[in-house]
């Protein structure tokens, strides 16, 4: 049987820490994408957001909208022509329970299409449950018409991701 | 230096590499930038509170009627 669903790359940052982990040549023989995101951040206080770029495009061609919400309230929000990136979701920041990390899922489907491509992402705070968490939905849209070929994943604030976050690009065949 | 981890995809190395001049100010802009959302969205909502509190004045509900009232 064929294999459908498999890991391209991982990585895990080491004890220096990073401003942006990147996957490159991206091959073009899957269907869709997966990102799976495991991340804690130098940001002070308890949360990041985490943002991605396709293809290095530093444009304004990133648009999403989230629903997110904490212990008490929810919160949905949109970013329309985004240069910067689109969202994906949480990492824990410097001040979230020691050791705990932020998990996201990226579902981009159709990465090699010539039209726009759209990302889904969930994320959820790990924090022991004894501090404010959080975790959210995201849908998202790229404007590129190119295939993707490198994915780019950083904080939204400039920040760095810490020793021990990991991230994983897999590609899901539809056969 | 910042740096970034760059994994290539075909033979799955992966480099640690120092940013150029352009990732760094992109990086420093990318900061500015969701402070000033930060802002931006404190001050909608305390305008929105402002306003809602208002409105309940004259109204003459306190916050415990009004979420009774609105379920």
């Amino acid at each position: 049987m064929p294999t459908t669903y498999k890991a391209i790359a991982t990585v895990t940052v080491g004890a220096g820490g990073t401003s942006s982990i990147d996957f490159s040549a991206i091959p073009s023989t899957y269907t869709d994408l997966v990102l799976a995101i495991s991340a804690r951040t130098n940001k002070s206080g308890t949360s990041s957001d985490l943002y991605v770029q396709f293809n290095g495009v530093t444009t304004a061609t990133y648009s999403f909208r989230r629903l997110y919400g904490d212990s008490g309230n929810a919160v949905s929000d949109s970013l329309t022509n985004n240069a910067s990136g689109g969202f994906v979701g949480l990492a824990d920041g410097s001040t979230a329970t020691s050791s705990t990390f932020g998990n996201v899922s990226v579902y981009i489907p159709n990465y090699t299409g010539s039209n726009a491509k759209s990302w889904s992402a969930d994320a959820v705070m790990e924090n022991n449950a004894t501090t404010l968490t959080y975790l959210g939905i995201y849908a998202g849209l790229w404007s590129g018409t190119n295939a993707i070929t490198s994915i780019s994943i950083k904080e939204y604030n400039g920040n760095n991701f810490v020793q021990y976050t990991t991230a994983t690009l897999y590609g899901i065949k539809n056969s | 230096m910042p740096t970034k981890i760059v994994v290539d995809c075909s033979t799955g190395i992966a480099e640690e590499i120092e940013l150029t001049a352009e990732e760094v100010a992109e990086l420093e802009a990318s900061a500015a930038k969701a402070e000033a959302d930060r802002i931006a969205t404190e001050a909608e909502k305390a305008a929105k509170e402002a306003a809602r509190a208002d409105i309940l004045k004259k109204l003459g509900l306190t916050e415990e009627e009004a979420a009774v009232l609105l379920g």
